[in-house]
């Protein structure tokens, strides 16, 4: 076990050395940070003193042999926009992109598992077929475009003029389908409740709570059709296995046989599939972030494209490694937990 | 709509104290004059320190925080804020009169010396000391009088003024803690100034998280009381149009800034919701490298390309009416507008140009444009190809975001790109001495001179306006070279970009928004 943990350990420190040296490598494409920091009119001897000064002009080997001097220490260069320690800002962001994707991993397994479970039950079921080709609909329809719908339809809100108003079932659907739209639409709201240090959480209050709907749901219905078809076909597998069959022919209840003993073998897959779904929600969380203006991480880090804010980005871009790290170093275990079978130093049984 | 006016309480340790050190009233319900604002602006302002950025974010921040000396009207005249009077004592000195009884957010009065000292901070601002360059000293007569010295005479000093807000001297004198100089500018440092502020203007800054909020109190102090209602800004910087928009039409914000195009519609129809639309004096179009090609360096060829762009067209259908077509540099109000340009578009007679200079069958260019800064621009450097194409001059063009954009456009190595330009000045001169004036690197000019465009006779003609303080003779003079620039086709001119607001029903930002795209939100008025 401790074995296995230093070697993770030292997968992560490696995979930040190559995400740095990669990052470095492409900063100088990335646009010149210098420019966003003057005005238009500022002549360029004023840019070059400025370059100067940021030891932009210093060849590849040494820009980067400072960085890395300093991040061996832990300061991992200052923000050109922040104008504070990359890892702050990165600190700062990153409660709101963790509450945002725990949220959406809730909404995801809430909604997975019975929606899964029962349309490979019931495969033939009318139910489950609308649940299939809704999963279809929700797995092509890009996230930006869902969020942008999600806002219209509950923030800003619709008016349904349809159906004949001078009927009365007419106006009744009318009605039914138009929505008043009251949902917040932007940002974490101003009823932020502080935890500790930088993490101030949504969770707490009703307010904050109900500026995690929309987003939370824009960013899980990306992988929750994955997941429902994940556990469908897992679990359609299972029942077919001899132990579940045997199980039936011993008399067991069909509840018990559904949930305890087949729904645990399919979740070793989903398992597995959803630690390294995480580390995707936090890119696709960019995405969702940018149209809820969710001041996480994504937005950040998309602000700091557009800036050409380096040392942002470089930080960025390491912690975000650790983040696939750490998250698959969990799977392993819980995957260990689950099926003891599984060893984790790999070594033969 | 009302009940979602938020009142919302402060979280942290450092809002509550300030907010309970500011005011009583924080908590209470609010009464008919108090009025919140919750702001949607494309982006917050980048530091607290005026001088260390030019910057539209930043020119707006100083509006709320500071006041400047005298400030633009909606028709380009000059408002009186903290100078109450001037007079140009001689040709190169002017004499103002600052108001009295104005003090910073600090508690200390505003005197003369404040004036002074902000000029000669502004002198070593590496963002507004290129335009300062004609100021050369500044002097407090008296506590409430101050002169201004200029090496040469020189007509914009007023102009130069709108760009002083007044800084609070003794706030920002003396050393920190850490030992470092309190007035020191630092660009992208953490230097005090860019932390803390004391200004005369209507709001003071609460509670800041940058990138994503500023909180504003009003200044109980400040000294113009026949203005605004507005009590608190909560501003949220919204760079995506679509969620902008959306928060305003979602009520989650009252007012919202650079509608887009394609929303404008939308916006127009919406209920409970005002759309104000202003011609705009950010001029767009695009440069002609004559280093690279030959042909450009015939005016004839040049001429074509104008007479083969339909800007009326692109105006109307890419921009949906949002941009006033161009046929020079100077917009409407400006001093060297000159009424008898106008779009030429003329298919025929550019082919006939391009005949003339003996290139009928064209030739291939290499195009630039960006595809995140201006509205639309991508588009319309795709539209103004396919309108070149029709003389036979092929382009591939290449559309790049803002950060990589700059680069490239400073390596001068293509054979047409795009800029949009706002001048600083607010004045015409200003135009030419950055677009089209023959590069010399010693004194800075044309440094955004993509195309090494040069014509002697507009620069001396130029240069001599900014002499002139006869204001009535420097404007024909401007006209002049406008009139000069259009027949030599120097600069190929597409629109001026309108800009667009909007705002909930109720608060009235239609006398408050401008052309130069700096809301007075002091003087907003909310009403029920």
């Amino acid at each position: 076990m401790i074995a296995f943990l230093i070697k993770r350990l030292m997968h992560a420190i490696l995979v930040m050395f190559i995400i740095s040296v990669l990052a470095f490598a492409i900063q100088d494409n990335l646009g010149d940070p210098v420019q966003q920091m003057v005005g238009q009119s500022v002549p360029e001897s004023e840019r070059e003193a400025l370059r100067e000064r940021l030891g932009l002009n210093d060849p590849f080997l040494v820009q980067y042999g400072r960085f890395a001097l300093n991040a061996v220490q832990g300061d991992f260069g200052t923000s050109y926009f922040y104008r504070e320690p990359a890892l702050d800002v990165i600190a700062r962001h990153l409660p709101a992109t963790l509450e945002l994707v725990f949220a959406s991993m809730l909404i995801i397994v809430l909604f997975s598992v019975p929606i899964g479970v029962y349309s490979a039950i019931k495969p033939r079921a009318m139910l489950s077929r609308f649940f299939m080709g809704v999963s279809i609909v929700g797995i092509s329809v890009p996230v930006f475009l869902t969020a942008i719908i999600l806002i219209q339809i509950f923030s800003i809100g619709i008016t349904i003029t349809l159906f004949p108003e001078s009927t009365g079932w007419g106006s009744w659907l009318n009605d039914f389908f138009s929505t008043e739209g009251n949902m917040p639409s932007f940002g974490r709201g101003y009823d932020l409740v502080q935890v500790f240090g930088h993490w101030e959480t949504n969770l707490a209050t009703w307010n904050g709570l109900q500026h995690l709907v929309l987003p939370s749901i824009a960013l899980a219905s990306i992988m929750l059709p994955l997941f429902i078809r994940l556990i469908r076909a897992e679990m359609m597998e299972v029942m077919q296995s001899d132990y579940v069959k045997y199980a039936r022919a011993k008399g067991i209840s069909m509840r018990r046989v559904y949930f305890v003993h087949a729904l645990k073998n399919t979740m070793l897959p989903v398992i597995t599939v959803g630690g390294v779904q995480i580390g995707t929600m936090v890119a696709y969380a960019i995405l969702t972030e940018t149209v809820f203006q969710w001041p996480g991480m994504g937005l950040m880090f998309l602000d700091a494209i557009n800036r050409a804010d380096t040392p942002l980005i470089v930080s960025y871009l390491m912690i975000v490694g650790v983040i696939f790290v750490v998250t698959n170093t969990i799977v392993d275990l819980v995957y260990g937990l689950v099926n003891p079978t599984v060893k984790l130093t790999g070594k033969p049984a | 709509m009302t009940l979602r006016r938020t009142i919302f309480f402060k979280k942290t340790m450092l809002a509550s104290v300030i907010g309970a050190a500011l005011a009583g009233t924080a908590v209470l319900p609010m009464t008919a004059s108090a009025e919140t604002l919750r702001v949607g602006y494309t982006a917050d302002p980048e530091t607290l320190d005026i001088h260390e950025q030019l910057s539209g974010g930043m020119l707006r921040f100083s509006h709320l925080s500071f006041d400047p000396l005298v400030r633009w009207t909606k028709d380009f005249e000059f408002e009186p804020r903290l100078a109450t009077e001037w007079e140009q004592v001689d040709e190169t000195t002017m004499r103002m009169s600052l108001r009295e009884g104005v003090t910073f957010h600090s508690g200390n009065p505003l005197t003369a010396e404040d004036v002074v000292w902000t000029i000669e901070r502004l002198k070593e601002s590496p963002d507004y000391r290129a335009i300062f360059e004609p100021v050369e000293s500044a002097e407090a007569l008296d506590d409430h009088t101050v002169e201004i010295k200029t090496s040469e005479p020189y007509p914009l000093l007023l102009n130069l003024a709108t760009y002083i807000f007044p800084m609070d001297r003794a706030f920002y004198t003396g050393e920190t803690d850490d030992g470092d100089e309190k007035s020191e500018i630092v660009k992208a440092g953490n230097s005090y100034a860019s932390r803390h502020v004391s200004g005369t203007g209507p709001f003071i800054v609460t509670e800041r998280r940058q990138g994503v909020r500023v909180d504003f109190e009003r200044f109980d102090d400040y000294w113009d009381t026949d203005t605004g209602n507005v009590d608190r800004i909560v501003l949220t910087p919204i760079a995506e149009n679509a969620s902008r928009v959306a928060a305003l039409l979602s009520g989650g914000v009252d007012f919202i800034d650079a509608v887009p195009p394609n929303d404008l519609e939308r916006v127009r129809e919406a209920d409970d919701v005002k759309l104000v639309e202003i011609n705009g004096t950010r001029i767009i179009g695009f440069q002609l490298n004559e280093e690279r090609v030959e042909a450009f360096q015939d005016p004839r060829v040049r001429q074509a390309v104008a007479y083969a762009i339909n800007q009326e067209a692109i105006a109307d259908r890419l921009m949906r009416g949002f941009a006033t077509p161009a046929a020079q540099f100077s917009p409407e109000g400006y001093s060297g507008h000159n009424p008898d340009l106008t779009p030429r578009y003329d298919v025929e007679h550019a082919q006939e140009l391009m005949a003339e200079a003996g290139y009928a069958d064209g030739f291939t260019i290499d195009m630039i444009a960006p595809n995140n800064r201006y509205v639309n621009d991508a588009q319309i450097a795709q539209a103004v190809s396919n309108m070149l194409a029709r003389i036979n001059i092929d382009v591939n063009l290449r559309t790049m975001p803002l950060a990589q954009y700059w680069p490239e456009y400073d390596t001068r190595q293509s054979d047409a790109a795009m800029i949009g330009w706002h001048a600083d000045t607010e004045d015409s001169a200003n135009f030419f001495q950055y677009l089209t004036f023959c590069i010399d690197e010693e004194t800075g000019a044309g440094q955004y001179n993509y195309g090494s465009y040069c014509n002697e006779e507009i620069d001396a003609l130029v240069t001599a306006a900014d002499s002139e303080t006869d204001l009535e003779k420097r404007n024909a003079m401007l006209r002049e070279a406008e009139a000069m620039l259009y027949e030599d086709a120097g600069y190929i001119p597409l629109h001026w970009q309108n800009l667009a607001y909007a705002a909930r029903e109720g608060v009235k930002i239609e006398p408050v928004v401008n052309a130069i795209d700096f809301p007075y939100l002091g003087d907003l008025v909310i009403s029920e």
